[in-house]
Protein backbone atom coordinates (compact mmCIF):
# COMPACT_ATOMS: atom_id res chain seq x y z
CA UNK A 1 0.00 0.00 0.00
CA UNK A 2 1.91 3.30 -0.83
CA UNK A 3 1.39 5.93 1.62
CA UNK A 4 -0.58 8.11 -1.08
CA UNK A 5 -3.33 5.24 -0.59
CA UNK A 6 -3.03 5.48 3.19
CA UNK A 7 -3.93 9.27 3.30
CA UNK A 8 -7.22 8.30 1.21
CA UNK A 9 -9.46 5.38 2.61
CA UNK A 10 -11.95 5.78 0.84
CA UNK A 11 -10.12 4.59 -2.35
CA UNK A 12 -12.21 1.66 -3.96
CA UNK A 13 -8.36 0.13 -4.24
CA UNK A 14 -7.74 -0.43 -0.44
CA UNK A 15 -11.30 -0.77 0.38
CA UNK A 16 -12.53 -3.23 -1.90
CA UNK A 17 -9.15 -5.55 -0.51
CA UNK A 18 -10.20 -4.96 3.06
CA UNK A 19 -14.06 -5.38 3.81
CA UNK A 20 -14.45 -7.16 0.82
CA UNK A 21 -13.47 -10.07 3.37
CA UNK A 22 -15.65 -9.81 6.33
CA UNK A 23 -18.45 -11.72 6.30
CA UNK A 24 -20.32 -9.72 8.78
CA UNK A 25 -19.63 -6.37 6.75
CA UNK A 26 -21.12 -8.11 3.56
CA UNK A 27 -23.94 -8.95 5.74
CA UNK A 28 -24.42 -5.46 7.34
CA UNK A 29 -23.91 -3.28 3.49
CA UNK A 30 -27.01 -5.84 2.22
CA UNK A 31 -28.54 -5.35 4.79
CA UNK A 32 -28.47 -1.58 5.04
CA UNK A 33 -28.73 -0.69 1.75
CA UNK A 34 -31.91 -2.59 1.64
CA UNK A 35 -33.20 -1.10 4.76
CA UNK A 36 -32.20 2.08 3.49
CA UNK A 37 -33.85 1.77 0.17
CA UNK A 38 -36.97 0.52 1.92
CA UNK A 39 -36.76 3.27 5.01
CA UNK A 40 -36.85 6.22 2.35
CA UNK A 41 -39.51 4.65 0.27
CA UNK A 42 -41.78 4.52 3.17
CA UNK A 43 -40.35 7.99 4.09
CA UNK A 44 -41.88 9.41 1.39
CA UNK A 45 -45.10 9.46 2.48
CA UNK A 46 -44.43 9.88 5.67
CA UNK A 47 -42.41 13.43 5.33
CA UNK A 48 -45.55 14.38 3.08
CA UNK A 49 -48.38 12.95 5.64
CA UNK A 50 -46.01 15.15 8.44
CA UNK A 51 -45.43 12.28 10.37
CA UNK A 52 -41.69 12.56 10.95
CA UNK A 53 -42.29 11.87 14.94
CA UNK A 54 -43.88 8.49 14.07
CA UNK A 55 -40.38 6.80 13.25
CA UNK A 56 -39.11 7.70 16.53
CA UNK A 57 -42.39 6.70 18.44
CA UNK A 58 -42.50 3.47 16.35
CA UNK A 59 -38.62 2.51 17.28
CA UNK A 60 -39.08 3.68 21.04
CA UNK A 61 -42.00 1.13 20.67
CA UNK A 62 -39.50 -1.53 19.75
CA UNK A 63 -37.38 -1.23 22.57
CA UNK A 64 -40.48 -2.18 24.79
CA UNK A 65 -40.48 -5.42 22.74
CA UNK A 66 -36.69 -6.10 22.65
CA UNK A 67 -37.17 -5.73 27.10
CA UNK A 68 -39.51 -7.86 26.75
CA UNK A 69 -37.70 -10.41 24.52
CA UNK A 70 -34.73 -10.43 26.82
CA UNK A 71 -36.66 -10.59 29.84
CA UNK A 72 -38.24 -14.01 28.38
CA UNK A 73 -34.88 -14.90 26.90
CA UNK A 74 -36.23 -15.10 22.81
CA UNK A 75 -34.85 -13.84 19.69
CA UNK A 76 -35.04 -10.14 20.31
CA UNK A 77 -36.35 -9.48 16.42
CA UNK A 78 -38.92 -12.43 16.89
CA UNK A 79 -40.81 -10.58 19.79
CA UNK A 80 -40.15 -6.70 18.91
CA UNK A 81 -41.71 -7.33 15.78
CA UNK A 82 -44.83 -8.01 16.64
CA UNK A 83 -44.85 -5.79 19.78
CA UNK A 84 -44.25 -3.25 17.65
CA UNK A 85 -46.83 -3.83 14.63
CA UNK A 86 -49.30 -4.35 17.60
CA UNK A 87 -48.55 -0.70 18.56
CA UNK A 88 -48.51 1.10 15.43
CA UNK A 89 -51.92 -0.63 14.46
CA UNK A 90 -52.80 0.90 17.79
CA UNK A 91 -51.46 4.63 16.92
CA UNK A 92 -53.31 4.38 13.41
CA UNK A 93 -56.77 3.42 14.93
CA UNK A 94 -56.81 5.89 17.56
CA UNK A 95 -55.89 8.46 14.60
CA UNK A 96 -58.41 7.30 12.83
CA UNK A 97 -61.25 6.54 15.12
CA UNK A 98 -61.41 9.00 18.08
CA UNK A 99 -60.71 12.56 17.84
CA UNK A 100 -57.26 12.72 18.59
CA UNK A 101 -54.30 13.53 16.40
CA UNK A 102 -51.63 11.29 15.25
CA UNK A 103 -48.97 13.15 16.88
CA UNK A 104 -50.97 12.30 20.00
CA UNK A 105 -51.23 8.60 19.70
CA UNK A 106 -47.88 8.28 18.88
CA UNK A 107 -46.89 10.42 21.84
CA UNK A 108 -48.73 8.27 24.41
CA UNK A 109 -47.50 4.82 22.97
CA UNK A 110 -43.88 6.35 23.09
CA UNK A 111 -44.29 6.64 26.84
CA UNK A 112 -45.84 3.88 27.54
CA UNK A 113 -43.92 1.47 25.67
CA UNK A 114 -40.52 2.37 27.11
CA UNK A 115 -42.26 2.43 30.71
CA UNK A 116 -43.03 -1.19 29.76
CA UNK A 117 -39.34 -1.74 28.64
CA UNK A 118 -38.02 -0.34 31.71
CA UNK A 119 -40.00 -2.49 33.80
CA UNK A 120 -39.27 -5.46 31.78
CA UNK A 121 -35.38 -4.34 32.19
CA UNK A 122 -35.81 -4.39 35.87
CA UNK A 123 -37.88 -7.35 36.57
CA UNK A 124 -34.94 -9.01 34.84
CA UNK A 125 -31.67 -9.80 36.58
CA UNK A 126 -28.79 -9.32 35.39
CA UNK A 127 -26.97 -6.61 33.33
CA UNK A 128 -28.84 -4.17 31.41
CA UNK A 129 -26.13 -3.92 28.91
CA UNK A 130 -27.33 -5.83 26.05
CA UNK A 131 -30.91 -3.73 25.86
CA UNK A 132 -29.50 -0.93 25.87
CA UNK A 133 -26.78 -1.31 22.68
CA UNK A 134 -30.18 -1.37 20.97
CA UNK A 135 -30.24 2.63 21.26
CA UNK A 136 -27.13 3.53 19.20
CA UNK A 137 -26.76 -0.27 17.29
CA UNK A 138 -23.93 -1.90 15.95
CA UNK A 139 -22.40 -2.85 12.47
CA UNK A 140 -21.36 -6.27 14.32
CA UNK A 141 -24.53 -7.28 15.04
CA UNK A 142 -26.30 -8.01 11.94
CA UNK A 143 -26.52 -12.32 12.10
CA UNK A 144 -27.48 -14.25 8.97
CA UNK A 145 -31.03 -14.68 10.99
CA UNK A 146 -31.48 -10.57 10.74
CA UNK A 147 -30.32 -10.98 7.35
CA UNK A 148 -32.84 -13.30 6.08
CA UNK A 149 -35.72 -11.38 7.84
CA UNK A 150 -34.47 -8.03 6.23
CA UNK A 151 -34.63 -9.26 2.86
CA UNK A 152 -38.14 -11.35 3.31
CA UNK A 153 -39.33 -7.35 4.57
CA UNK A 154 -37.79 -6.03 1.38
CA UNK A 155 -39.53 -8.79 -1.06
CA UNK A 156 -42.88 -7.71 0.90
CA UNK A 157 -42.19 -3.96 0.08
CA UNK A 158 -41.27 -5.04 -3.62
CA UNK A 159 -44.35 -7.07 -3.70
CA UNK A 160 -46.83 -4.56 -2.21
CA UNK A 161 -45.25 -1.46 -4.44
CA UNK A 162 -47.44 -1.36 -7.53
CA UNK A 163 -50.74 -1.60 -5.80
CA UNK A 164 -50.11 0.28 -2.86
CA UNK A 165 -47.90 3.19 -4.39
CA UNK A 166 -50.66 5.19 -6.00
CA UNK A 167 -53.24 4.65 -3.41
CA UNK A 168 -50.98 5.88 -0.45
CA UNK A 169 -49.89 8.64 -3.11
CA UNK A 170 -53.72 9.53 -3.65
CA UNK A 171 -54.21 9.92 -0.02
CA UNK A 172 -51.33 11.70 1.17
CA UNK A 173 -52.27 14.37 -1.01
CA UNK A 174 -56.09 14.11 -0.79
CA UNK A 175 -57.56 12.08 1.41
CA UNK A 176 -61.06 12.39 1.53
CA UNK A 177 -60.99 12.08 -2.71
CA UNK A 178 -59.30 8.65 -1.97
CA UNK A 179 -61.86 7.52 -0.13
CA UNK A 180 -64.59 9.02 -2.59
CA UNK A 181 -62.60 6.78 -5.47
CA UNK A 182 -61.54 4.15 -3.50
CA UNK A 183 -62.83 2.21 -0.88
CA UNK A 184 -59.47 0.33 1.01
CA UNK A 185 -57.64 3.64 1.77
CA UNK A 186 -58.11 2.70 5.58
CA UNK A 187 -56.86 -0.89 4.60
CA UNK A 188 -54.00 0.80 3.27
CA UNK A 189 -53.12 2.75 5.81
CA UNK A 190 -52.99 0.15 8.57
CA UNK A 191 -50.80 -1.70 5.89
CA UNK A 192 -48.24 1.70 5.62
CA UNK A 193 -48.15 1.46 9.49
CA UNK A 194 -47.39 -2.47 10.06
CA UNK A 195 -44.92 -2.55 7.25
CA UNK A 196 -42.94 0.46 8.70
CA UNK A 197 -43.21 -0.87 11.93
CA UNK A 198 -41.27 -3.65 10.97
CA UNK A 199 -38.83 -1.92 8.88
CA UNK A 200 -38.06 0.13 11.64
CA UNK A 201 -37.76 -3.23 13.65
CA UNK A 202 -35.20 -4.67 11.46
CA UNK A 203 -33.24 -1.33 11.34
CA UNK A 204 -32.61 -0.76 14.94
CA UNK A 205 -29.76 -3.39 15.35
CA UNK A 206 -27.76 -1.54 12.93
CA UNK A 207 -28.78 1.98 12.85
CA UNK A 208 -30.16 2.32 16.97
CA UNK A 209 -33.37 3.09 17.93
CA UNK A 210 -32.47 6.95 18.75
CA UNK A 211 -31.40 7.58 14.85
CA UNK A 212 -33.91 5.21 12.92
CA UNK A 213 -36.10 8.11 12.80
CA UNK A 214 -33.80 9.65 10.66
CA UNK A 215 -33.92 6.64 7.69
CA UNK A 216 -37.77 7.73 7.23
CA UNK A 217 -37.41 11.82 7.43
CA UNK A 218 -33.66 12.92 6.05
CA UNK A 219 -33.53 11.25 2.04
CA UNK A 220 -37.25 11.88 1.71
CA UNK A 221 -37.09 15.61 2.61
CA UNK A 222 -33.91 15.60 0.44
CA UNK A 223 -35.99 14.52 -2.28
CA UNK A 224 -38.53 16.52 -1.94
CA UNK A 225 -36.53 19.49 -2.18
CA UNK A 226 -35.57 18.30 -5.63
CA UNK A 227 -38.30 16.39 -6.94
CA UNK A 228 -41.24 17.96 -9.58
CA UNK A 229 -43.64 14.80 -9.14
CA UNK A 230 -44.46 12.62 -6.26
CA UNK A 231 -43.12 9.27 -8.59
CA UNK A 232 -39.71 11.40 -8.81
CA UNK A 233 -39.82 12.47 -4.99
CA UNK A 234 -39.64 8.34 -4.25
CA UNK A 235 -37.16 7.60 -6.80
CA UNK A 236 -34.75 10.45 -5.60
CA UNK A 237 -35.71 9.26 -1.77
CA UNK A 238 -34.42 5.77 -2.30
CA UNK A 239 -31.47 6.28 -4.21
CA UNK A 240 -30.57 8.66 -1.75
CA UNK A 241 -31.15 6.25 0.83
CA UNK A 242 -29.37 3.34 -0.52
CA UNK A 243 -26.66 5.58 -1.56
CA UNK A 244 -25.97 7.11 2.21
CA UNK A 245 -26.52 3.79 3.56
CA UNK A 246 -23.73 2.37 1.60
CA UNK A 247 -21.29 5.36 1.93
CA UNK A 248 -22.18 5.38 5.41
CA UNK A 249 -21.15 1.91 5.92
CA UNK A 250 -17.78 2.25 4.33
CA UNK A 251 -17.37 5.27 5.80
CA UNK A 252 -17.94 3.52 9.39
CA UNK A 253 -15.79 0.83 8.89
CA UNK A 254 -12.65 2.69 7.47
CA UNK A 255 -12.88 5.19 10.16
CA UNK A 256 -13.97 3.51 12.87
CA UNK A 257 -17.52 4.99 13.20
CA UNK A 258 -20.63 3.87 14.77
CA UNK A 259 -22.40 2.84 11.95
CA UNK A 260 -25.92 4.32 12.41
CA UNK A 261 -24.75 7.73 13.51
CA UNK A 262 -21.99 7.63 10.20
CA UNK A 263 -25.33 6.54 7.84
CA UNK A 264 -27.14 9.42 9.46
CA UNK A 265 -24.13 12.47 8.97
CA UNK A 266 -23.92 10.60 4.98
CA UNK A 267 -27.82 11.47 4.51
CA UNK A 268 -27.27 15.49 5.87
CA UNK A 269 -25.10 16.29 4.22
CA UNK A 270 -26.87 15.04 0.80
CA UNK A 271 -29.45 16.94 2.68
CA UNK A 272 -27.13 20.05 3.23
CA UNK A 273 -26.06 19.39 -0.53
CA UNK A 274 -30.11 19.85 -1.41
CA UNK A 275 -30.84 22.51 0.35
CA UNK A 276 -28.06 24.60 -1.61
CA UNK A 277 -29.00 23.37 -4.98
CA UNK A 278 -33.08 24.07 -4.37
CA UNK A 279 -31.98 27.40 -3.04
CA UNK A 280 -29.71 28.40 -5.96
CA UNK A 281 -32.78 26.75 -8.83
CA UNK A 282 -35.33 29.41 -6.94
CA UNK A 283 -32.50 31.97 -6.55
CA UNK A 284 -33.55 34.98 -9.54
CA UNK A 285 -30.81 34.45 -12.22
CA UNK B 1 -81.47 11.86 -8.63
CA UNK B 2 -80.34 12.66 -5.05
CA UNK B 3 -83.02 11.80 -2.51
CA UNK B 4 -82.84 12.40 1.46
CA UNK B 5 -85.64 10.93 3.53
CA UNK B 6 -85.40 11.62 6.99
CA UNK B 7 -81.25 11.79 7.13
CA UNK B 8 -79.52 12.08 10.25
CA UNK B 9 -76.20 11.73 10.65
CA UNK B 10 -74.33 11.45 14.11
CA UNK B 11 -70.81 12.45 14.43
CA UNK B 12 -69.54 11.23 17.83
CA UNK B 13 -72.08 12.90 20.32
CA UNK B 14 -73.07 15.71 18.24
CA UNK B 15 -75.98 15.38 15.62
CA UNK B 16 -74.53 16.87 12.78
CA UNK B 17 -77.74 16.30 10.43
CA UNK B 18 -81.14 16.16 11.61
CA UNK B 19 -83.79 14.78 9.94
CA UNK B 20 -83.40 16.01 6.56
CA UNK B 21 -85.42 15.16 3.88
CA UNK B 22 -85.09 16.53 0.03
CA UNK B 23 -85.21 15.47 -3.45
CA UNK B 24 -83.65 16.74 -6.19
CA UNK B 25 -83.52 15.91 -9.59
CA UNK B 26 -81.04 15.53 -12.72
CA UNK B 27 -80.40 18.79 -14.15
CA UNK B 28 -80.88 20.31 -10.89
CA UNK B 29 -78.81 22.69 -9.07
CA UNK B 30 -78.91 22.87 -5.30
CA UNK B 31 -77.17 25.37 -3.44
CA UNK B 32 -76.99 24.24 0.58
CA UNK B 33 -76.40 27.28 2.87
CA UNK B 34 -75.73 27.33 6.50
CA UNK B 35 -74.04 28.43 9.29
CA UNK B 36 -70.65 26.93 10.03
CA UNK B 37 -70.91 23.60 11.53
CA UNK B 38 -74.75 23.46 10.21
CA UNK B 39 -73.79 19.89 8.65
CA UNK B 40 -73.27 21.55 5.19
CA UNK B 41 -69.93 19.42 4.47
CA UNK B 42 -71.65 16.23 6.08
CA UNK B 43 -74.08 16.32 3.54
CA UNK B 44 -71.76 16.40 0.83
CA UNK B 45 -69.47 13.53 2.55
CA UNK B 46 -72.84 11.85 2.90
CA UNK B 47 -73.68 12.06 -0.64
CA UNK B 48 -70.11 10.72 -1.16
CA UNK B 49 -70.77 7.83 0.95
CA UNK B 50 -67.89 8.45 3.22
CA UNK B 51 -70.39 9.08 6.31
CA UNK B 52 -73.29 6.80 6.45
CA UNK B 53 -76.51 7.55 7.70
CA UNK B 54 -77.57 7.52 11.40
CA UNK B 55 -80.97 6.70 10.62
CA UNK B 56 -83.09 7.43 7.21
CA UNK B 57 -82.13 7.26 4.17
CA UNK B 58 -79.81 8.78 1.29
CA UNK B 59 -80.56 7.42 -1.95
CA UNK B 60 -78.85 8.02 -5.38
CA UNK B 61 -79.93 7.37 -9.04
CA UNK B 62 -83.06 6.65 -10.29
CA UNK B 63 -85.23 3.39 -9.75
CA UNK B 64 -83.18 0.30 -8.85
CA UNK B 65 -80.08 1.54 -10.48
CA UNK B 66 -77.26 1.11 -7.50
CA UNK B 67 -75.29 3.32 -5.67
CA UNK B 68 -71.72 2.23 -7.16
CA UNK B 69 -72.87 3.00 -10.90
CA UNK B 70 -73.75 6.37 -9.97
CA UNK B 71 -71.09 8.92 -10.98
CA UNK B 72 -70.19 11.37 -8.61
CA UNK B 73 -67.56 14.29 -9.42
CA UNK B 74 -66.17 16.52 -6.05
CA UNK B 75 -64.52 19.54 -5.92
CA UNK B 76 -63.10 19.77 -2.38
CA UNK B 77 -62.81 22.95 -0.42
CA UNK B 78 -59.43 23.98 -1.51
CA UNK B 79 -58.01 25.61 1.54
CA UNK B 80 -58.07 22.74 2.96
CA UNK B 81 -55.27 20.59 0.93
CA UNK B 82 -51.60 20.27 1.08
CA UNK B 83 -50.23 22.24 -1.20
CA UNK B 84 -46.90 20.81 -0.39
CA UNK B 85 -47.36 17.61 -2.04
CA UNK B 86 -45.07 17.51 -5.15
CA UNK B 87 -47.13 17.06 -7.93
CA UNK B 88 -48.23 17.98 -11.51
CA UNK B 89 -51.56 19.15 -12.37
CA UNK B 90 -52.24 16.48 -14.94
CA UNK B 91 -51.76 14.34 -12.46
CA UNK B 92 -54.48 15.06 -10.18
CA UNK B 93 -56.56 15.34 -13.09
CA UNK B 94 -55.67 11.70 -14.10
CA UNK B 95 -56.34 10.31 -10.33
CA UNK B 96 -59.94 10.78 -11.27
CA UNK B 97 -59.75 8.06 -14.03
CA UNK B 98 -57.00 5.77 -12.69
CA UNK B 99 -58.62 5.75 -9.19
CA UNK B 100 -55.06 6.23 -7.50
CA UNK B 101 -52.16 8.34 -7.90
CA UNK B 102 -50.07 7.86 -11.53
CA UNK B 103 -46.76 7.08 -11.06
CA UNK B 104 -46.34 7.84 -15.09
CA UNK B 105 -48.91 8.93 -17.33
CA UNK B 106 -49.72 6.97 -20.46
CA UNK B 107 -50.79 8.43 -23.34
CA UNK B 108 -54.18 7.71 -23.37
CA UNK B 109 -54.74 8.89 -19.51
CA UNK B 110 -52.49 11.93 -20.46
CA UNK B 111 -55.12 12.74 -23.32
CA UNK B 112 -57.93 12.24 -21.72
CA UNK B 113 -56.52 14.47 -18.76
CA UNK B 114 -55.91 17.29 -20.56
CA UNK B 115 -58.71 17.47 -22.65
CA UNK B 116 -60.76 17.58 -19.58
CA UNK B 117 -58.87 20.71 -18.40
CA UNK B 118 -58.98 21.92 -22.32
CA UNK B 119 -63.21 21.86 -21.04
CA UNK B 120 -62.48 24.02 -18.41
CA UNK B 121 -60.18 26.86 -19.75
CA UNK B 122 -56.82 25.37 -17.53
CA UNK B 123 -55.02 23.38 -20.08
CA UNK B 124 -52.32 25.66 -19.18
CA UNK B 125 -52.07 24.60 -16.37
CA UNK B 126 -51.27 20.91 -17.03
CA UNK B 127 -47.16 20.57 -16.10
CA UNK B 128 -47.53 23.61 -13.24
CA UNK B 129 -46.71 21.98 -10.02
CA UNK B 130 -49.91 22.35 -7.68
CA UNK B 131 -47.93 24.12 -4.88
CA UNK B 132 -47.41 27.22 -7.61
CA UNK B 133 -51.36 27.77 -8.47
CA UNK B 134 -53.76 30.30 -7.24
CA UNK B 135 -56.48 29.28 -5.25
CA UNK B 136 -58.51 29.49 -8.45
CA UNK B 137 -56.66 27.70 -10.48
CA UNK B 138 -56.17 24.95 -8.29
CA UNK B 139 -60.11 24.81 -8.14
CA UNK B 140 -59.88 24.92 -12.33
CA UNK B 141 -58.13 22.07 -11.84
CA UNK B 142 -60.05 20.05 -9.45
CA UNK B 143 -63.23 20.88 -11.47
CA UNK B 144 -61.15 19.31 -14.48
CA UNK B 145 -60.96 16.37 -12.53
CA UNK B 146 -64.03 16.54 -10.99
CA UNK B 147 -65.86 16.76 -14.49
CA UNK B 148 -63.56 14.26 -16.43
CA UNK B 149 -66.10 11.19 -16.59
CA UNK B 150 -69.01 13.11 -17.04
CA UNK B 151 -70.65 12.61 -13.67
CA UNK B 152 -74.50 12.53 -13.36
CA UNK B 153 -73.82 14.31 -10.08
CA UNK B 154 -71.58 17.40 -9.19
CA UNK B 155 -70.97 18.44 -5.51
CA UNK B 156 -68.36 21.56 -4.96
CA UNK B 157 -67.68 22.79 -1.35
CA UNK B 158 -67.43 26.35 -0.92
CA UNK B 159 -66.55 26.75 -4.18
CA UNK B 160 -65.89 30.72 -3.87
CA UNK B 161 -63.37 30.97 -0.91
CA UNK B 162 -59.88 31.64 -1.51
CA UNK B 163 -61.17 33.16 -5.07
CA UNK B 164 -61.32 36.51 -6.22
CA UNK B 165 -64.64 37.50 -7.46
CA UNK B 166 -63.33 37.71 -11.16
CA UNK B 167 -62.43 33.66 -10.66
CA UNK B 168 -66.35 32.74 -8.92
CA UNK B 169 -67.47 34.99 -11.94
CA UNK B 170 -65.80 32.39 -14.40
CA UNK B 171 -66.49 29.36 -12.13
CA UNK B 172 -70.29 30.08 -12.31
CA UNK B 173 -70.07 30.52 -16.20
CA UNK B 174 -68.63 26.90 -16.08
CA UNK B 175 -71.48 25.36 -13.91
CA UNK B 176 -74.10 26.80 -15.88
CA UNK B 177 -72.57 24.92 -18.65
CA UNK B 178 -72.24 21.68 -16.67
CA UNK B 179 -76.08 22.32 -15.49
CA UNK B 180 -77.90 23.46 -18.74
CA UNK B 181 -76.02 21.07 -21.56
CA UNK B 182 -74.56 18.37 -19.94
CA UNK B 183 -77.87 17.73 -17.23
CA UNK B 184 -75.95 17.01 -14.68
CA UNK B 185 -77.30 17.57 -11.06
CA UNK B 186 -74.75 20.09 -9.08
CA UNK B 187 -75.14 20.15 -5.43
CA UNK B 188 -73.26 23.56 -3.87
CA UNK B 189 -72.22 23.96 -0.73
CA UNK B 190 -72.09 28.03 -0.71
CA UNK B 191 -71.60 31.19 1.30
CA UNK B 192 -72.69 33.34 -1.40
CA UNK B 193 -76.30 34.07 -1.32
CA UNK B 194 -76.75 36.04 -4.72
CA UNK B 195 -75.17 32.71 -6.18
CA UNK B 196 -77.98 30.28 -4.59
CA UNK B 197 -80.55 33.21 -6.03
CA UNK B 198 -79.68 33.88 -9.45
CA UNK B 199 -77.94 30.20 -10.19
CA UNK B 200 -79.74 27.56 -8.11
CA UNK B 201 -82.67 25.99 -9.07
CA UNK B 202 -83.53 24.68 -5.28
CA UNK B 203 -81.69 25.99 -2.20
CA UNK B 204 -81.24 24.08 0.87
CA UNK B 205 -81.09 25.86 4.54
CA UNK B 206 -79.09 23.69 7.14
CA UNK B 207 -78.50 24.43 10.82
CA UNK B 208 -78.25 20.96 11.96
CA UNK B 209 -81.56 20.81 11.03
CA UNK B 210 -83.55 21.22 7.59
CA UNK B 211 -84.70 24.82 7.96
CA UNK B 212 -86.20 24.95 4.52
CA UNK B 213 -86.48 23.02 1.55
CA UNK B 214 -87.40 24.96 -2.18
CA UNK B 215 -87.04 27.16 -4.38
CA UNK B 216 -84.79 30.09 -4.20
CA UNK B 217 -87.62 32.68 -4.40
CA UNK B 218 -89.66 30.95 -2.01
CA UNK B 219 -87.16 29.40 0.64
CA UNK B 220 -84.74 32.37 0.62
CA UNK B 221 -87.49 34.35 2.87
CA UNK B 222 -86.19 36.84 5.65
CA UNK B 223 -87.35 34.49 8.46
CA UNK B 224 -85.54 32.07 6.74
CA UNK B 225 -82.24 33.20 6.74
CA UNK B 226 -83.28 34.21 10.32
CA UNK B 227 -83.76 31.28 11.58
CA UNK B 228 -80.56 29.65 9.90
CA UNK B 229 -78.19 32.43 11.21
CA UNK B 230 -80.00 33.34 14.42
CA UNK B 231 -79.90 37.34 13.15
CA UNK B 232 -82.11 39.44 14.90
CA UNK B 233 -83.19 43.03 14.17
CA UNK B 234 -80.97 43.44 11.19
CA UNK B 235 -81.95 42.32 7.53
CA UNK B 236 -79.75 41.05 4.28
CA UNK B 237 -80.67 43.51 1.97
CA UNK B 238 -77.73 42.47 -0.55
CA UNK B 239 -79.78 39.90 -1.83
CA UNK B 240 -83.03 42.24 -2.06
CA UNK B 241 -82.91 42.72 -6.13
CA UNK B 242 -86.11 41.32 -7.34
CA UNK B 243 -86.23 38.87 -3.86
CA UNK B 244 -89.25 38.93 -1.97
CA UNK B 245 -88.57 40.15 1.42
CA UNK B 246 -88.18 44.09 2.27
CA UNK B 247 -84.65 45.82 2.55
CA UNK B 248 -82.97 47.10 5.87
CA UNK B 249 -79.73 47.83 6.59
CA UNK B 250 -76.48 46.82 4.70
CA UNK B 251 -74.93 43.86 6.93
CA UNK B 252 -71.45 43.67 5.98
Amino acid sequence: MTPWQLEHPFLPVTVMTDWIQNAFMIRALVSGVLVGALASYYGAFIVQRRLSFLGSGLAHAAFGGIALALLLQQDPLLIAIPFTIIVAIAINWIRSETILAADTAIGIFFAVAVALGVIFLSIRKGTTYDAFSYLFGSILAISMTDLWIIILIFAIGILTLPRLWGNWAFATFDEESARADNHSVGRDDYALYVLLAVTIVAAIKMVGILLIAAFLVIPAATARLLSPTFFWMTVVSVCLGILSAFTGLIGSYELDLPSGATIVLCQAIFFGLALLVSRWRSAPQ
Amino acid sequence: MIVADHLTVQLGDRTALRDVSFRVEQGNFLAVLGPNGGGKSTLLKSILGLIPPTSGSLSLGTGNSRRQSIKIGYVPQIKSLDRSFPARSVELVATSVLGRWPHRLSKTDRDVSMAALERVGAAHLAQQSIGSLSGGELQRVYLARATISEPQILLLDEPESGIDVAGTADLYTLLEHFHTEANTCIVMVTHDWDVAFYHATHVLLLNNQQLCFGKPETALTDVAIRNTFGHVGHKHDTLAIGAPFPTGHRHD
